[in-house]
């Protein structure tokens, strides 16, 4: 009935994209400007991998599901 | 002085960064634009209210359990952890998932072949009006008064936890949750809480793994426990046998049959705000798979609420307090663990995500109650009382102008509650009133074909008046509840467990007799909504892996293996 509609997961992929961007800037951005008071196991540097986690999968549903794709 | 301690004690227990407001803010537009879109493909009452029922299981099943994970759920949940130990997964595990199970494999076929609208509902086609004006009034009533005590309550954590006015927390979430709702109805409310369901795993995921990172993995976080608070606090099983033996104060008979049974069947089974996520299902095979693949993500729900709970025990530096004494003395309190977790992990960015978790979670929870009461309120309200035939146009106007009243009466309640915080207590009780002996009415109508429309009324009358009985009697005379628990030791958390496990005896008791002394309907009147006269549709056309009871043995095997393994 509204088999042309936007996909559920296009939406989601959109959020973890734009999500995981401002996540993965922001980490990178701390590799060279380290904050005054860093949170528990910042030397891990859970922005920079989890941030690029999320930018990663939010690539793939939006490619999958994207508009248009039969 | 520990640094989250010093900004909890100055009024914030957190403080954004640019790009957290960033991430908060992309959420809210992606919120209302998905909304906007929806609006020009909601315009038949099926579409409005049912989703066009066209879900397919996954996106059902998601819905289903993300109506149930609202933020204040997940952080009081992981507060409960902190204050009682893993007893707190019993909620998770014994108390939803053989209640998801038994709705996917036994109740969702009667009402989906019955094609109902709502569980008042099924209750007409099953008993007749009487039994469906007294569970949609009340339900409609009910769902709209905990909307706003829900609204109230996170407004207070947002107060509490970043600093925010309450004003503003009430007003900005609830008329975007209006607009959404108001403009693409069921299928609107159903995107964003799949959409929540991600935002909160992708948020508060990052907790569990660092947290076991720092206390040097799953058996060095038990010692730690252990040695801050005691080892009943890290068995699941074995300190039940007694009232005095764990930090709840309850029994196993109380979680098995109380909670495990009663209360659990009676939200996951016949609380209209779940069941109406299932009904959107595009297919009757779909339908039943939805709660099954609900009941395989709830399993996995402790990870995100109750280890930062453990977690809390065993590496925060200071100690939370009960509500009661934060509110004198400005300490962090039990609730207020998740936020707490979130801050010592993450970073600007990784925050904002956290905190854009648990604002999805309280405005999807929302959501669900608002589409919730539109339903019932058009269907089982408006079109049964009020306007008999009405078009299918004056549904939609209906549902849209019900989807913006129900955000008002929320409101309103929201201030009432802020000027009476008192009363919030006894409106979540009211709640629980109805839950209990609905289950007992809902399940004897579809398993028992002698069960009449007197048996039924009756039934769910004398249950609530029973339900409302003993919570009158123990808030009177405290020493009563050790009289329905059985026992001298029983706690307030046992309370809840008996309430709802006597009130269900009791409805099912009356419709027994009742029914057995009023004529019962033919088996021809009953196709469709009993087991035994209805025709199952068989599922022998697709391979094993797709049915739903393959999936339901695979759910069981897990959920029996977790219970041995933190016994």
């Amino acid at each position: 009935m509204h088999g042309h509609a936007i996909s559920i997961w296009f939406f989601v992929g959109l959020s973890l994209l734009g999500n995981g961007a401002l996540i993965l800037g922001n980490g990178l951005w701390e590799l060279g400007h380290p904050p005054a008071h860093p949170v528990v196991l910042y030397n891990l540097h859970a922005s920079v991998w989890w941030g690029a986690a999320l930018l990663l999968l939010g690539l793939f549903y939006i490619l999958r599901h994207r508009p248009g794709k039969a | 002085m520990n640094s989250v301690l010093a900004m909890a004690l100055a009024g914030s227990l957190v403080k954004l960064s640019p790009v957290d407001v960033v991430v908060i803010a992309f959420y809210f537009v992606l919120v209302l634009t998905i909304g906007w879109y929806l609006k020009g493909i909601s315009n038949s009452s099926e579409d409005f209210f049912l989703a066009g029922r066209e879900m397919t299981a996954w996106i059902a099943g998601l819905s289903f359990l993300s109506a149930n994970l609202g933020s204040l759920e997940l952080m009081g949940w992981a507060g409960a952890t902190y204050q009682y130990g893993i007893l707190a997964t019993h909620w998770y595990w014994i108390g939803a998932i053989p209640a998801m199970l038994f709705l996917g494999l036994v109740m969702m076929p009667f009402y989906y072949i019955s094609k109902t609208h709502s569980v008042p509902g099924y209750l007409k086609l099953r008993f007749g009006e009487s039994s469906r004006g007294l569970a949609a009034i009340s339900f409609a009533l009910m769902t709209v008064l905990m909307s706003g005590v829900n609204m109230y309550a996170m407004a207070e954590v947002m107060k509490v936890v970043l600093g925010w006015n309450i004003n503003f927390s009430i007003w900005v979430s609830s008329l975007t949750v209006a607009v959404y709702v108001a403009l693409g109805g069921l299928r609107s409310a159903i995107f964003n809480e799949v959409l929540q369901f991600i935002l909160i795993w992708a948020g508060a995921l990052l907790i569990p793994i660092m947290g076991l990172i720092e206390s040097g993995g799953w058996a060095n976080l038990q010692a730690r426990i252990i040695h801050n608070a005691s080892a009943e606090y890290i068995h699941l099983w074995s300190t039940l046998g007694s009232f005095r033996n764990n930090p709840m104060g309850i029994n196993w008979i109380g979680i098995v049959f109380g909670l495990g049974f009663v209360i659990s069947f009676g939200y996951w089974t016949t609380d209209f705000l779940v069941v109406q996520r299932v009904l959107s299902a595009k297919d009757l095979r779909s339908a039943k798979m939805a709660p099954i693949i609900g009941a395989a993500f709830k399993m996995f729900v402790p990870l995100i609420v109750i280890v930062p709970g453990l977690l809390a025990l065993g590496v925060l530096p200071f100690h939370l307090v009960p509500e009661s004494v934060a509110a004198t003395t400005g300490a962090p309190s039990y609730n207020d663990v998740l936020p707490l977790m979130l801050a010592r992990y993450c970073g600007p960015g990784l925050l904002g995500l956290g905190i854009t978790a648990l604002i999805a979670g309280f405005m999807s929870g929302m959501a669900g109650n608002v589409s919730a009461f539109t339903t019932v309120w058009t269907y089982d309200i408006y079109a049964a009382l009020i306007n008999k035939k009405p078009s299918e146009e004056q549904y939609v106007r209906m549902g849209r102008w019900c989807t913006i009243l129900g955000v008002i009466i929320s409101i309103g309640t929201a201030y009432f509650v802020m000027q009476f915080a008192s009363i919030m207590d006894y409106v979540q009780a009211l709640f629980s009133f109805f839950i209990a002996p609905l289950f007992g009415t809902v399940v004897l109508g579809m398993l028992w074909k002698r069960a009449t429309a007197a048996g039924g009324f009756w039934g769910l009358l004398c249950g609530t008046c029973a339900s409302i009985g003993m919570y009158v009697w123990v808030a009177i005379k405290p020493s009563a509840l050790a009289i329905f628990a059985l026992s001298a030791d029983a706690k307030p958390m046992a309370a809840d467990m008996f309430r709802a496990l006597w009130s269900w005896i009791i409805c099912v008791l009356v419709t027994v007799i009742v029914s057995y002394m009023t004529a019962p309907k033919t088996d021809a009147e009953l196709v469709g909504l009993v087991m035994g006269v209805t025709p199952m549709p068989h599922e022998t056309d697709v391979p094993v892996y797709q049915r739903p009871w393959f999936w339901a043995v695979i759910v069981t095997i897990v959920f029996v293996v977790l219970n041995l393994l933190f016994w």
